[in-house]
Parts: C-alpha cells; sequence; structure tokens
C-alpha cells in the first residue's frame, strides 16, 4: 500500500493510495495510522499495526431498547449521521426503529481510520468508515450472542438474531436491552465475521433519514441555537483588506448601546480585529456598526480580481512546473493548424455561503475550557483551542454539533474560527462566548476557491481523435507553505495536486499530454470547495471533449465512450447507464437541446445528462438525468439526495451573480443580493438519477456531482447559440 | 324651448319662416359661441384655468419636471414591464426572485408584504409603504428590456384613462400630492447598509407644483410616438 | 428598550427589547424558539420565514415595533395546522432534508402557499418556493413533498 505517486510520468497513481492521498488532501490533513504516508519509501512494505476501536465508544444499548449509534463525523447535510447508523445497524441486527445516532466529540477513538484525523472531507465518510462501523456492529453483536450464550448455557452458533432480539434454541429469546449491561463486560472479539451481501436489510436499501422529523419542526438545534447560561455574543469589526491590523479604535458611540459587555483587539491568523461582546445579537450588531475602527492597510496587497486575471494570463502563456509529461511534447507541432483547438478558461473566486453563516461557542475555564463548534475537523480545531489558551489539547472537551452545510468552508487549514473564538474566550473566563459571523463577515471572510486561468491547445489526428494535449493551470495553492503533512503527498514538483486533479487524471486516451501548473500568490485566503480541484478542471475537459465530439459530428456519449482509456471502469459503466436513461435528448421540443458531462471524484464516478432552453436570456433547465458508480450503494436514497442536491451546488458558477470579485483589495460581494446562488427556478425542475449495480466497494457520493453540471448546461447551451462559454460566471448566453 | 323633428326633418322646417329665420340665426349664434368656445379649448394654444394661464410650452416644460421624476429610480423601480420589481439605483432586479404576481402584490409566501411593512424599516433596510406593490402593467414606463420609456411615451400612458385607473387631470395632481406610495419616494429610508437612499431629482414639493402646471396647461404631451 | 406583547403560536409572550430589533432575534433569543433561522439578514434567503397574520413574513427585516398585535405562528406551532402538519408529514416522507437549515423556511412559505393554493402547478411552486435559498439543493424534492402534501389534503 505506497502512497506516494512513483514519478511525474506515471498517470496511473496506485488506486487505494490514491484514494487514501486524495481523501487525505480535500480537508488538509495528517497521516494515516495505517499509511505512514511522509516516510514511505518503496522498498519499506510493513503491515500497519490493526486500530483498535471499542464498541462502547460508538454504541450504546439503553435499558429502553433505545440504541444510541455515535458517528464519528460532521453531520452536514450529506447523510452521514443515518448512513454509518445503518451500517452498524445492520450488522447488529438492530431495530431500526430503536436507533437514535450523535455525533462524536472530538476524541482519538473517532478519528478517521486511514487518515488519522477527525474529520470530513474528500467524500470520505462512508469509503473510510464502511468497514470500522460493520465490524463494530458485528462485534457489538457477537458479544450481545455471547451473553445470552452464557445464560442459557447453549452454544453461540445455535442463537440468531433479529430486529434486537438474541434467539436461542427451544424458543428462548432475549432482547438486546436486557443483555446489553453484561455484554459490556466482556472483551470485543478481534476478529468477527461480517454479513454476505445478501443478508443485508439496510445497507443497499433507500433508508430515510434518522434527523428529517426534526429538521422540519424546528427542534434540531444547529450550532447557532446553542444557548448556555449566561452566554454572550460576539461580533468581528475585521479588517476590509486581508492581513489589515487595527490601528485604534473609537468605541464610545458603540459602547452606549444598551446590552454591550466588552470591546478589545484580537490578533487573527493574519492582521487583527475588533471583537465586540454583547448580551443579545442585535446589541452586539448595533454597536459593531457603530465602532469607528482605524485600519493599517499598509504593507500589504490590496488584490483586484481584474488585475489578477490579466496577470494570470500572461503567466498562461508559459509553461510552469511541470505535472504530467507523457509523449512527445512536440507532437503538436506536427498537426495543422485546423486540426488544433486553443482555449482559454476564466473562473472565479467562488464563496461556500453554507445556510448557516460560521459561528461556534467557547468557555475558557483558566485550566480547561469547552467548545461547541459545527467542525469539519474536530480533532485540529480542538488543538488549536487548546494552543491559544495555553492549554493540551485534552483538557479542551470539544463538542461537535450538526452544522448547516459546510461544503469546505469550516475546515480550514489554519483553524482561524475557532482561533478568533478562543482568543475572545480568553478575555472573559468563565463566561460561555458566541462568535458569529453574520452573512457579510462570512462571504467577505475569504477561503475562497481559488480563481484559476486555463489554457488549453488540443492536436486532433486524422480520426477525430486528439493526440495532444497542452495544458497550463494557473492559480492559488491553499496547501503550499502551509507545513501540514500533507504537503509532502499532495505537492510534487511544486505541483499542488488539488489544483490539478480532473486532468491529471484524465480517463481519456491521450497519447501525448504536457500538464504543467503556476500557484501565484494573492493576498487572499483559499481553500477546498466542494469537489476540488474536479470542479474546474471537468469543466475544462468535458467541454473541450464536446468540441471534439461535434467536430467528429459523433454523439457526445459515444465518442467518449470511444475515447476513454480501457481501464476507466466507472466512467465507462456510468456513461453507458446513462446513456439507456437517457433517450428523452434524441426526443426533444424545438429550442431544447441536450448536453452531456461526466467527471470523477475520489472513486465514484457521475455522468450527466441535460436538458435546456434558454428563457429570458438565461439558460433554463428542463430536466437532467445523472448516472452514478459508486461501488456498492450503501442507502441509494441518501445517494440519491446527495446527487439532487450537489449538481444544484454545481450550478452556483454559472449563475449571473455567481462570482466572488475583488477591487482595491475589498471582496464587493457581502450577501446574496450580489452573491446569488441557483433558487429553484434556477434549477432542473425534475433530476432522475440511476446507480450501477455494483457490490465494489462502497465510495462517497457528497463531492462527484458538483463538477458535471456546468460542462453539461454550456455543452447544451452551445447548441442553440454556437457559442462556446468558458469564462464564468455565465454573466451572458 | 322644445324643437322637435318631424318626419321630414330639421327642427328648423316647423316654424313660421320669419321665426324660422330668427331661431335658425340664434341657433346658429349660439352653436356658433359653442363651436368657438370648443375651439378654444381644444385649438387654442391657450387654456385657463383659474386665473393663470398655461401655454402648451410651458406644459411641456413641466412635462419634462415630472418625467424625471417618474423616471428616477424610488419611482420607475415598481413601474416595470416585466413580472419583476427592480431594486437600487442601478435599478438591478429585485434579488431573491421576487415577482408581481397577479396583482402585484407577488405571490402567496413571496408577497411584497413578505418583507415591505407599513413603514419603513431603517434598522434593518427595507423600505415600507401603505399597501407596498407594484404598479400595473397598464403603468409600466419601462420596456421589456428594463429601459425607461420615451417622455411621449410615458406621457401617452399617464393620460390615457382607460389605463390609469380614469384619472384625469385633478385627479394625477391629487394622485401626485397624496398617494402614500407617491410620497414615499421623498422619505424612501436607510439601506441596509445605513446609508440614505437617493431622492428624486425634485422636492415633493416641486413635483406637485410641476404637476400643476402641466395639468393646468392641460397635460400636453411631447409630439412622436 | 421597550415591551411589547406578542402573539406567538396562540400565546401572549411579554418581551422587553430595543424596539429596532427584528423579529427574528427576538423569537430566537428572548422566546428561545430557535426553529426560525439567521441565514442572511437581508430576507434574501427565506431562512427566517414566520407567518405573521397568516401572510409569510420575512421576520429578519421586520422590527418588533412593526408587529403589533398580528399573530405570529413559527415552524414549532405550524404542525398545529392541518396543512403544516401534512408538509411536515409529506417532508419527511419524500426525505427532503439534507443538512435542514433553510428547511422551516421552506416548510413555512409552502405551507402559505398550500393555503391559497389547494393544488399548485410546478409554475405555482416554483413561483412561491423562488425566494427560499437551499444550498445543498434539496427542490426537487421540496416540490414533489408540496405536490404529495397537496394530494393528502385534497
Amino acid at each position: 500500500m505506497r502512497a506516494t505517486p512513483k514519478d511525474e510520468t506515471d498517470m496511473h497513481v496506485n488506486r487505494r493510495s490514491f484514494l487514501c492521498a486524495s481523501a487525505a488532501a480535500a480537508g488538509g490533513l495528517l497521516v494515516s495510522l495505517y499509511l505512514d504516508l511522509s516516510a514511505a519509501a518503496p522498498e519499506r512494505n510493513q503491515a500497519p499495526p490493526a486500530k483498535v476501536y471499542p464498541p462502547e465508544a460508538f454504541v450504546n444499548i439503553r435499558p429502553d431498547g433505545k440504541i444510541v449509534i455515535t458517528v464519528n463525523r460532521l453531520e452536514v447535510g450529506q447523510g452521514a449521521q443515518t448512513a454509518l447508523p445503518m451500517i452498524l445497524a445492520d450488522e447488529l441486527d438492530a431495530d431500526w426503529s430503536q436507533v437514535i445516532a450523535q455525533l462524536a466529540p472530538a476524541g482519538e477513538l473517532y478519528k478517521d481510520p486511514l487518515i488519522g484525523i477527525q474529520m470530513i472531507g474528500g467524500s470520505c465518510s462512508i469509503p473510510n468508515s464502511f468497514q470500522q462501523y460493520r465490524e463494530l456492529g458485528a462485534k457489538t453483536r457477537a458479544m450481545l450472542i455471547a451473553t445470552a450464550a452464557d445464560r442459557w448455557g447453549v452454544p453461540a452458533d445455535q442463537c440468531r438474531t433479529k430486529d434486537s432480539v438474541v434467539y436461542g434454541p427451544g424458543n428462548r429469546s432475549a432482547r438486546y436491552a436486557e443483555l446489553a449491561e453484561d455484554a459490556a463486560r466482556r472483551p470485543a472479539p478481534t476478529v468477527v465475521q461480517l454479513k454476505g451481501a445478501s443478508q443485508f436489510h439496510l445497507i443497499g436499501k433507500p433508508v430515510r433519514r434518522l434527523d428529517s422529523r426534526a429538521k422540519c419542526d424546528g427542534s434540531q438545534k444547529f450550532s447557532l441555537d446553542l444557548d448556555l447560561p449566561g452566554m454572550l455574543i460576539a461580533l468581528l469589526a475585521r479588517p476590509p483588506v486581508f492581513g489589515g491590523r487595527v490601528r485604534g479604535f473609537d468605541d464610545r458611540e458603540a459602547r452606549n448601546v444598551s446590552g454591550v459587555r466588552d470591546i478589545f483587539e484580537i490578533p487573527l491568523v493574519t492582521g487583527s480585529a475588533v471583537a465586540v461582546v454583547a448580551d443579545r445579537f442585535w446589541a452586539a450588531k448595533q454597536a459593531r456598526d457603530r465602532m469607528k475602527v482605524d485600519w493599517d492597510l499598509s504593507g500589504i496587497d490590496h488584490p483586484d480580481s481584474l488585475q489578477l486575471f490579466a496577470k494570470y494570463k500572461e503567466i498562461a502563456q508559459m509553461p510552469g512546473n511541470i505535472a504530467v509529461r507523457l509523449g512527445d511534447e512536440h507532437a503538436i507541432d506536427h498537426i495543422p493548424a485546423s486540426d488544433r483547438i486553443q482555449a482559454e478558461y476564466e473562473f472565479p473566486y467562488l464563496a461556500h455561503a453554507p445556510m448557516e453563516p460560521l459561528n461556534l461557542t467557547v468557555r475558557y475555564d483558566r485550566d480547561r475550557a469547552e467548545a461547541w463548534a459545527p467542525s469539519q475537523i474536530a480533532t485540529w480545531e480542538q488543538a488549536a483551542i487548546a494552543e491559544v489558551l495555553g492549554l493540551r489539547p485534552e483538557q479542551v472537551t470539544f463538542h461537535v454539533l450538526a452544522a448547516g452545510g459546510s461544503f469546505g468552508r469550516r475546515g480550514t487549514t489554519d483553524s482561524h474560527f475557532v482561533r478568533e473564538a478562543a482568543a475572545i474566550a480568553q478575555r472573559l473566563p468563565g463566561t460561555p462566548v458566541k462568535l458569529i459571523y453574520t452573512r457579510e463577515d462570512d462571504m467577505k471572510s475569504g477561503y475562497y476557491r481559488p480563481m484559476f486561468v486555463h489554457r488549453v491547445e488540443v492536436g486532433i489526428g486524422p480520426d477525430g481523435m486528439p493526440i495532444t494535449w497542452k495544458h497550463v493551470i494557473v492559480g492559488q495553492s491553499f496547501v503550499i507553505g502551509t507545513g501540514v503533512i500533507q504537503e509532502a503527498i499532495l505537492v510534487k514538483n511544486g505541483v499542488d495536486r488539488l489544483a490539478t486533479e480532473g486532468t491529471d487524471d484524465s480517463p481519456y486516451t491521450l497519447p501525448n499530454m504536457h500538464l504543467s501548473v503556476h500557484h501565484p500568490k494573492a493576498n487572499v485566503p483559499t481553500l477546498s470547495h466542494r469537489s476540488v480541484g474536479y470542479g474546474h478542471n471537468s469543466f475544462v475537459r468535458e467541454t473541450l471533449v464536446d468540441e471534439l465530439a461535434t467536430r467528429a459530428k459523433a454523439d457526445p456519449i459515444a465518442y467518449r465512450l470511444k475515447l476513454l482509456k480501457p481501464d476507466a471502469k466507472k466512467f465507462r459503466t456510468s456513461l453507458t447507464l446513462l446513456d439507456q436513461k437517457s433517450g428523452w435528448r434524441h426526443r426533444l421540443p424545438r429550442n431544447h437541446a441536450s448536453g452531456i458531462a461526466c467527471s470523477e471524484y475520489n472513486g465514484t464516478c457521475v455522468a450527466c445528462a441535460v436538458e435546456v432552453s434558454i428563457e429570458n436570456k438565461r439558460p433554463r433547465m428542463h430536466r437532467a438525468t445523472l448516472a452514478v458508480d459508486c461501488g456498492l450503494a450503501v442507502n441509494p436514497l441518501s445517494i440519491e439526495n446527495q446527487m439532487q442536491g450537489g449538481l444544484v451546488f454545481g450550478l452556483t458558477q454559472l449563475m449571473a451573480n455567481g462570482a466572488i470579485t475583488l477591487k482595491d483589495g475589498h471582496v464587493e460581494q457581502g450577501n446574496f443580493d450580489r452573491y446569488a446562488p441557483p433558487y429553484m427556478p434556477d434549477t432542473p425542475v425534475s433530476i432522475d438519477v440511476h446507480i450501477v449495480p455494483s457490490a465494489e466497494q462502497p465510495t462517497g457520493v457528497g463531492e462527484p456531482p458538483v463538477p458535471v453540471i456546468a460542462p453539461a448546461v454550456v455543452n447544451a447551451l452551445f447548441r442553440l447559440t454556437r457559442k462556446r462559454y468558458r469564462s464564468l460566471p455565465l454573466t451572458t448566453v | 324651448m322644445l324643437l322637435r323633428s318631424r318626419r321630414t326633418g330639421s327642427v328648423f322646417d316647423q316654424a313660421a319662416p320669419n321665426a324660422n329665420r330668427i331661431l335658425r340665426s340664434v341657433t346658429v349664434i349660439l352653436v356658433a359661441c359653442g363651436a368657438g368656445l370648443l375651439l378654444m379649448s381644444f385649438a387654442s394654444p391657450q387654456a385657463r384655468h383659474g386665473d393663470r394661464a398655461r401655454t402648451r410650452t410651458e406644459g411641456l416644460v413641466a412635462w419634462q419636471q415630472v418625467y424625471s421624476v417618474l423616471t428616477s429610480p424610488r419611482c420607475i423601480n415598481c413601474h416595470t414591464a416585466t413580472n419583476y420589481p427592480q431594486q437600487g439605483d442601478d435599478r438591478h432586479r429585485h434579488f431573491a426572485t421576487v415577482i408581481r404576481g397577479p396583482e402585484g402584490k407577488g405571490v402567496a409566501g413571496l408577497n411584497c408584504a413578505s418583507c415591505h411593512q407599513e413603514t419603513n424599516a431603517d434598522s434593518t433596510g427595507v423600505p415600507g409603504g401603505h399597501n407596498w406593490h407594484l404598479a400595473p402593467l397598464s403603468m409600466r414606463w419601462q420596456d421589456l428590456n428594463d429601459e425607461p420609456l420615451s417622455s411621449v411615451a410615458v406621457c401617452r400612458a399617464i393620460t390615457d384613462q382607460s389605463k390609469n385607473h380614469h384619472l384625469d387631470g385633478p385627479g394625477l395632481l391629487k394622485h401626485h400630492e397624496d398617494e402614500a406610495l407617491v410620497r414615499w419616494a421623498w422619505q424612501p429610508g436607510r439601506r441596509p447598509d445605513g446609508t440614505m437612499r437617493t431622492l428624486p431629482p425634485l422636492t415633493h414639493e416641486e413635483f406637485v407644483a410641476a404637476t400643476r402646471r402641466w395639468v393646468e396647461a392641460g397635460t400636453p404631451c411631447p409630439p412622436g410616438r | 428598550m421597550a415591551t411589547y406583547e406578542l402573539n406567538v403560536n396562540g400565546q401572549r409572550k411579554q418581551v422587553n427589547v430595543d424596539p429596532t430589533t427584528p423579529l427574528l432575534w427576538v423569537l430566537r433569543e428572548e422566546l428561545k424558539l430557535t426553529g426560525t433561522k439567521y441565514g442572511c439578514g437581508i430576507s434574501a434567503c427565506g431562512a427566517c420565514t414566520v407567518h405573521v397574520a397568516g401572510i409569510a413574513t420575512r421576520s429578519c427585516v421586520v422590527p418588533v415595533s412593526l408587529i403589533g398585535d398580528r399573530p405570529i405562528v413559527t415552524i414549532e406551532g405550524i404542525g398545529n395546522d392541518p396543512v403544516g402538519r401534512a408538509v411536515q408529514d409529506a417532508w419527511v416522507e419524500k426525505d427532503v432534508v439534507q443538512c435542514g437549515y433553510c428547511q422551516s423556511g421552506q416548510i413555512m412559505s409552502a405551507v402559505a402557499l398550500l393555503k391559497t393554493t389547494a393544488r399548485p402547478t410546478d409554475a405555482n411552486i416554483e413561483q412561491s418556493l423562488g425566494g427560499n435559498l437551499c444550498r445543498c439543493g434539496t427542490y426537487v424534492r421540496i416540490r414533489e413533498a408540496i405536490k404529495r402534501a397537496s394530494g393528502q389534503l385534497t
């Protein structure tokens, strides 16, 4: 199980290590406990030590029969809070109607078993914990059976289980609730038998979410809803340019607002800010509005989007650090100009804009602290709070609360947000302080999907298939220079894989490929954003392949199937299924067109067909069909939901106001009036999802659908307007 | 005088020839006076209202002032030709896919009243006024590309009683003077960022005065289409 | 500071707050009704939707001083209404939610629609729910759930 890619010419990275590396990639992560990725050398061949997860830390069978399952993931809407309990409950043979899920606090045992950090990211919840939760369920079941068998004096293998009951020979039965206390005293078995797929009664079935009702009647508590006795609210007056510092401030008017408790400066990861603390949100907001802060904005860059695009386009003229060098980089010279396509693409900064703005609560008690946070990287953020407060991580009790979306925003490598909250709490010992970002703060706070420019030249052979692919990518890296361990995994030869995924692992047969990258610096913090590098790379790839298919006068699905590498199995299965399920694209009304695109993300492939017309100079989407190959479909209902939702998320960069821009260092958008994600009328009326039947290891589904929709839509638009759209967002059609 | 017409002809035939001649003359004079009056009010460049004479030229100048207010953002943003209102001095489409609805009051779930109350909410930056709603499509002052209509087009629309809810000149004046949503334009409240919304190019008093002068001039419209 | 007597979910509640405080924060912080959410603060997302005198209202922009005696219904109370209950049941049946943060507002808007239009068309649904933002993208399922609720009610 080697993780490091062999060399820059090898595009066939070991599948498992690829999974780990990309899973490691998306959130900014540490070493796996199984794979010592940083020290790996090809000749080492040791098996990793087995990690022990005591069932009692994950399953609590209560006397009243309720089964509380602890989930080692933040729930952000992706459904891990239902899927992981499902997996465990299936092997346990639990009565599903009695299952309750809770989110694990930060803790050693709740770290991702492959990556070694408690986190979500890279759509790795299911792939990395599937086996783990199965084993936990099976072990618990074995302990319950052993307990019953002992009580009855019968062999364990004559007992069976169903719906939280153990049945023994001679009509004996015992409920799990009766056995649980004794069972918990037994040592957990080190080896268990897992079910065969034919025995699953939950896994593979469309199971509704556990948290639905609470989210429909107002009783579900999110982080912003936390209410503790004596709690205060803090807002930050933040610098208008990243890295700005407080030179001084006048808080006289602010302190006149009733309910204000304190106002003081705190350091930020770069620069500083002024905290306004009050007993109510509205008081804090009014006080902050009345603050007069003198900002020192000298000595820092004042980035401007238009200038950055111009600079990137200039840089893109030259090759950068080599990511892929395959075949003959001069092959393009032998191809006539009429058989070449040159294309330049622009992608803007994107904000995550989850519906729940950033917020968390911290209480500092001098020799310990307590935090409540919807954190994507719980153990990292626990450690960051400890660092700010001068504590050890074990001295920080870190509760993980359900999040109103995230898409990557709640998992930064610098843990800036929890550091800010800790710095404020430190000034108010004994008082829980809830730091809230208003929507404006959230949207202007940076940590965006970076802006990118791609410059591509494709040379086409006489058979209409591409012969050479020359590609330069320009965009910031949020990994280089952070010093985190995955930097060594992700960054080779000055190339951050997160900027090239989707191109460097192209599923298409390209005899000659030259891919290089520049990572300029800009004073704009950037971050993973749902589907990371695939979001823009798949757009470039799938729109260019569409051009090739058009030139070859070929059906876009047939062309792709022909162009796919022989081993691009999941691309093949998903495209084939899509073809079967999208017969409607051959029977469209006048002025409607269809567009095709496909993408991979961490081992899951999604293919998409969308039906588009133009209304009021905007694309109007009528129907989309998605086909997905994610290995074993753990919960087909959840997969359908993620596919539909991810498609809508992927439409953000097509919206007319789907861009974050900067002018003279200031972010120009602050709310949904100027950064407008898709509302219902902007999205397809129907989205049907089809899953390729598979018994392979399950791969994740949270991010895979995101990259396919934007290229599919513009590919459809081409058929209506004969124009290619390479500059996002889509302001004119 | 009761003048009855007979089967054969006009009223002038039934009296005695002399009386008939007098009658005819009187009638002619009366008709001539009436016609003269009529001619004076339609064809003459002069109209009268009280003691102040308004020339057509004065009326057109006044109309241009009125037009400048009608097409300023605080007014024209709700006089759209589309199924949506506009916002802001740059008159962009109202956010959150807010739409006109069958009566210009939005739709269930997304009414104008969902956000706009009876008065401005300065603390949150949402304008408000009594019965906040869009002007009917008959009172659109823009085209489907959100471009303001020409001065003559707006003038014709606004003076067309089949479109303007049967308002005559004095009715229009009263509308400009008293209607709550019209008056709102001069107290438009604060934006969410705390800054004051910009006002129309004239004060309300100036606007009313210009409207009065235009009405006194007989609500003339510029030439053209 | 001023005292207001509000009619919330059929109960009279007295609060003492700054008159400019949006109804949203009065509900959440004074009355501890946290089911109504803060998403944007400028009425652009709908997460704060409640009913005021039967009209779907974006509570983040309405100062409490403008409410008066108009009755308020929040997500916590809408289940007492047969239309509200049918909508919530349909939402669960159709597995609509993902993160769930926007869904209180979606449900309140959907109830307002169904109370005026018992059998909404696709166009009706899109117009009435078209101002409610969902970053998780559950719109297709919201459409289906509204149709289901409509079917259950009529």
